[in-house]
């Protein structure tokens, strides 16, 4: 006799399409859609969530893949970091694969997906800032085949948030077919969260540079004058040359800008960053000026 | 066995000749491998998280959310009332003894009027499901008034009494020679090492089955099943008979287990509800619940001649012992006494410390008091070297330790100490290539896969650690441990309360009556508290005193066999010799086997092995406290981003006193396990407690070498000097390697950056360099 229900009353529904999975989610209010479940099982095993159901979508074949739209990459959210790692993907989008076999020891890859990072939203989550250097957009899959878009950084920064039943169908980047680079410094060798990361882009159509800093801020930072400054010093005609100069005072700017003085007091004075800090500055700035460096060469 | 038949299979299909059987090792000296090997990697090994009972309830424990609190009032309604608990007990619930401890009893089995640290058990519930008795542990009302933790160890002499006892554990001055020597050049630093947590592979987990006469079996990872058995009676308020402790597989112990916060409650869930009762830890609990390695601060000034030779040294230890004494008291006897390391120190004058405070409590993690002054005092000698312009490991060559030495507690070092063969060896082995500039060796930068790691601001570093520990209990430990030895019908039978622990105990049994009676078939009795205590499995104990008795026994039982034999041929039984299952006489008249002899009889023996006695250390720091030494020298290559502060450690060359090799292959895997849990004090593992609360206990946060974070570990030499006192002249091998490795690692990124990295786990920030 025992007050718990056994395990196997618990509602576990697997559908095989997008539509299916939110008409699931329609249908159990209560029910938790899970996809890789690295950090829903985590939650789960650590008795913080005790979900009355779940929506596996590890079957839905239609967000397992990636499609072509107009000079655009259709990523399927159900992607994972493994299959996201391979060649034939770094050969489309390098620097989201290189986030992808920097996220975490082969098992977390071999089941953690896109989409799921994108829903977690941890800081220290590795496709974030390549997707906000990529300025991606979400495809939303919502009640009766609704579909709707929104940029992923309106999701990361809480501006849109999605709503009950809603699940990210897919994610939408452009296809820039120039350098991308992805660097994570973290404290060890082995797998581990990142203490910063930079995602960095070239859009060499529209001649800028885009980056993104991952994971000393709750989302993705963008150093928007940074990257307006250091494009306007490449000389993209000329094999993308720099000064070697710019290369560091593109790290700095982009430290400076995610890292900011604290405000000067009323007397004047600037509070000295704790050691620490400063730190993270300089690893910003070593990651965004190494980052530019292997872009343009 | 397996393993043969597949090679087997595989050369038949090949058509190549019939390879020739390998003849399955055995006795001392081979690598035999451990019998439950292939059971723990296919996972049919049976844990404690693994037991069942008919009926069981499951237990939870409550446990502190504040370093420091006064506790106003538990309310158990609520919890008791939930439907699906049978039992919620607190400290009013315990009928024995008040407190307990491992090195000193001072600790109550639930917090009655304060708690002490983060995660101290305040009540313990029994349900009829796992998520009940969570629920219901959340459910207990506790009312505190919340106090001002002390969470520094310096502020720990000045605060207010955390406990009856006070906050002082032990204080250690040590003097040793004259106090006015002074050297030409004076070196100092501030060293600080951070909280290592043992992390066990298998999180703690227990069984509690209550007995018909009123008493209680643990089933429990104990690797002190006596000692255990003897804290829990007492809490219990039964007699040690009443109580028994059935050892089950140990799953990973470089520190003691059980915790008792939650074995004493278990016994007492079962007791009070008659049903058996089942806990297995959840990783966090894992954390809040057994001791550390204790954070330690150390300052130091070292005088030395010109030549380098070391004149002087001063120093202070202090360790923190967090909220209960524990093993502090040995800690700290183990960290005064090595304070010199391994070198010829002629005046010492070394005060040690070791404090209570609201953080989680430190205990025995191998090479405790030891490893921490190691990282000290080596950099003390690379500081040195530096002042003098010398080489790192001349320096230390110049003031190395051998047998005959005197220790700054005025112990002469009697067993071998070949300190200086160890340094030269990793000294002149060959050093690692430098990785070539190209795409496939980009994962060999700081960093690692996919890391930011940039040739271009990678520098090399090579430095030296070399470690020191005691082996066996100090200071007046009995320890001694009991074996028996059955024979019969052709199979031996060890029968000895010394826990296997992943040590290779058990295979290291087998050898010895192998060897000894020329029993192939060895099987060594699972453990309990019926069997006599054999003691704790720490500091290499039962490769010396357990395999001492085992191997004593064996001879007993082999006298006992070859008496009629030697009897009728009028010969002494040492003209007899038993090999490969055979009995020869020296002369070869008599040849039988042993199964003949022994002619369906069975023989029983039983033996102790008793090390000589230790003297505790005197008020000033003086004794022969220590029973036997051991040495390692390691020498690290790192590799360091010296823009990011990573650091990839690259190689260790190991070269370690050894005494005598009994298993080649057990004692690589050690020397390899203490050299990877030292990667993880030098660069990742600190469990940190900001306020005295433990921040991110998970395996997520807390970072524990993998096997990308651990080096090329080259075992370069083992000196096989036997220890003339110890049972086969064998040293313990497990602990050491963690003492130097950290020291080592340090050394090596001091080379590499010229940063002066003072603290360990060394931070990223230390290990860059800044221009200008």
């Amino acid at each position: 006799m025992t007050t718990h229900a056994p395990q196997a009353a618990q509602a576990v529904t697997l559908p095989t399409t997008l539509d299916e999975a939110v008409a699931a989610l329609a249908a159990m209010p209560a029910a938790v859609p899970v996809a890789g479940g690295t950090d829903l099982m985590a939650a789960v095993n650590s008795g913080q969530l005790r979900p009355a159901a779940l929506v596996g979508l590890g079957r839905i074949s239609e967000i397992r893949g990636w499609q072509y739209q107009d000079g655009h990459a259709l990523l399927g959210a159900g992607l994972t970091h493994a299959r996201m790692g391979r060649p034939d993907f770094a050969a489309l989008i390098p620097a989201l694969a290189a986030a992808a076999r920097a996220a975490g020891p082969p098992q977390i890859r071999n089941a953690g997906t896109l989409g799921g990072n994108i829903a977690s939203a941890a800081p220290t989550g590795d496709a974030l800032p390549v997707l906000a250097a990529l300025e991606a957009t979400l495809i939303i899959a919502g009640p009766d085949g609704a579909r709707r878009e929104m940029p992923v950084s309106h999701l990361l920064a809480g501006m849109e948030m999605l709503r009950a039943g809603e699940l990210i169908g897919y994610v939408r980047m452009p296809l820039l077919h120039a350098p991308q680079v992805f660097l994570k410094a973290t404290g060890r060798t082995g797998p581990g969260r990142a203490t910063a990361s930079v995602a960095l882009v070239l859009d060499p159509a529209r001649r800028g540079v885009r980056c993104a800093v991952g994971a000393i801020a709750p989302m993705p930072l963008r150093p928007l004058e940074a990257e307006q400054w250091v494009a306007s010093l490449i000389d993209w005609d000329n094999g993308r040359a720099i000064v070697p100069e710019a290369l560091h005072g593109f790290g700095e700017y982009v430290a400076a800008a995610c890292i900011p003085d604290p405000a000067p007091a009323e007397d004047g004075s600037v509070a000295q960053l704790p050691p620490a800090v400063l730190h993270l500055r300089r690893t910003v700035a070593a990651l965004a000026r190494r980052a530019l460096g292997r872009a343009l060469t | 066995m397996s393993n043969d038949a597949a090679t087997a299979e595989a050369a038949g299909t090949a058509e190549a000749p019939p390879p020739v059987a390998e003849p399955i090792p055995h006795g001392l000296g081979a690598s035999l491998p451990p019998a439950d090997a292939r059971a723990k990697t296919e996972g049919t090994f049976p844990y404690a998280a693994d037991l069942w009972a008919e009926g069981l309830l499951w237990a939870a424990v409550l446990r502190s959310p504040h370093p420091h609190a006064r506790i106003v009032s538990i309310d158990t309604t609520h919890a008791r009332e939930m439907p699906g608990v049978r039992a919620v007990v607190t400290h009013e619930d315990v009928p024995g003894a008040a407190l307990h401890g491992r090195g000193r009893a001072d600790r109550p089995v639930f917090a009655s009027d304060v708690v002490r640290h983060h995660g101290e058990p305040l009540a313990a519930v029994a349900a009829d499901h796992p998520d009940t008795a969570r629920m219901a542990a959340a459910a207990v009302i506790v009312e505190y008034e919340v106090l001002d933790p002390v969470i520094d160890p310096e502020q720990a002499f000045e605060a207010e009494p955390l406990h009856p006892d006070g906050n002082l554990i032990r204080h250690i001055p040590l003097h040793h020679g004259d106090p006015d020597a002074a050297g030409e050049i004076v070196v100092e630093g501030l060293y600080r090492i951070g909280r290592q947590d043992p992390a066990p592979i298998g999180a703690e987990a227990g069984l509690a089955v209550p007995r018909p006469d009123g008493g209680v079996e643990l089933y429990l990872a104990s690797t002190d099943p006596h000692g255990d058995r003897d804290a829990a009676a007492e809490c219990y308020g039964l007699t040690p008979e009443q109580v028994k402790i059935v050892v089950t597989g140990v799953p990973g112990a470089t520190a003691d287990r059980e915790d008792q916060g939650f074995q004493l409650p278990l016994g007492l869930l079962a007791l009070r509800t008659g049903c058996p009762v089942k806990l297995t830890a959840t990783r966090e609990e894992s954390f809040l619940g057994h001791a550390h390695r204790h954070p330690t601060l150390l300052r130091y000034r070292h005088h030395a001649d010109a030549e380098g030779r070391v004149v002087k040294v001063e120093a202070q230890i202090l360790l923190d012992a967090g909220a209960y004494a524990d093993t502090s008291s040995d800690a700290l006897a183990a960290a005064v006494a090595f304070a010199c390391g391994p070198y010829v120190v002629p005046n010492a004058f070394i005060e040690g410390w070791a404090v209570r405070t609201n953080n989680p409590p430190s205990g025995h993690v191998r090479g405790e008091g030891a490893m921490q002054v190691c990282a000290a005092y080596e950099a003390q000698m690379d500081k040195i070297a530096k002042k003098l312009g010398l080489d790192p490991a001349e320096v230390r060559l110049r003031n190395v330790l051998a047998t005959g030495d005197v220790l700054p507690t005025g112990q002469t070092v009697t067993c071998p100490a070949p300190v200086a063969e160890l340094l030269q060896a990793v000294r002149d082995f060959p050093l690692p290539a430098l990785p070539k500039d190209t795409p496939e060796d980009e994962w060999l930068l700081p960093g690692g896969p996919e890391g930011a790691g940039e040739p271009g601001a990678v520098r090399r570093g090579v430095g030296y650690g070399i470690g020191m520990v005691h082996m066996l209990g100090a200071e007046g430990a009995d320890e001694v441990s009991t074996a028996t030895v059955k024979v019969q019908d052709g199979v031996a039978t060890v029968l000895c309360a010394a826990v296997e622990t992943g040590q290779g105990f058990t295979t290291l049994a087998r050898q010895i009556v192998q060897d000894t009676l020329g029993v192939d078939e060895v099987q060594v009795a699972p453990v309990d508290t019926d069997q006599p205590p054999a003691g704790p499995g720490c500091r290499g104990r039962h490769t010396w005193v357990s395999g001492g008795a085992v191997e004593r026994a064996a001879k007993m039982v082999r006298t006992q066999l070859l008496q009629p034999l030697a009897h009728q041929f009028g010969m002494s039984t040492e003209l007899l010799q038993i090999a490969d299952g055979k009995i020869t006489s020296y002369d070869g008249v008599l040849s039988t086997t042993v199964a003949e002899a022994l002619d369906g009889k069975e023989l029983w023996a039983t033996a102790q092995c008793r090390p000589h006695p230790t003297e505790p250390l005197d008020g000033t720091g003086q004794g022969d406290a220590f029973v036997g030494m051991a040495f390692c020298a390691i020498r690290a290559v790192v590799d360091v981003d010296i823009e990011i502060g990573s650091v990839r450690v690259v190689e260790l060359a190991v070269a370690q006193d050894v005494g005598r090799v009994l298993n080649p292959a057990q004692l690589t895997a050690r020397i390899e396990a203490g050299v990877t849990q030292g990667v993880g004090i030098a660069l990742t593992e600190n469990l940190r407690t900001p306020r005295g609360l433990i921040r991110h206990p998970d395996l997520t946060g807390y970072a524990l070498p993998t096997a990308l974070d651990t080096p090329d570990i080259r075992i370069v030499k083992l000196v096989e000097e036997r220890d003339v006192v110890a049972p086969f002249g064998a040293k313990a091998v497990s602990a050491v390697p963690v003492v130097a490795s950290p020291a080592a690692v340090a050394s090596a990124v001091r080379a590499a950056t010229g940063r002066p990295v003072n603290r360990l786990p060394i931070r990223p920030q230390a290990a860059v360099v800044t221009a200008g």
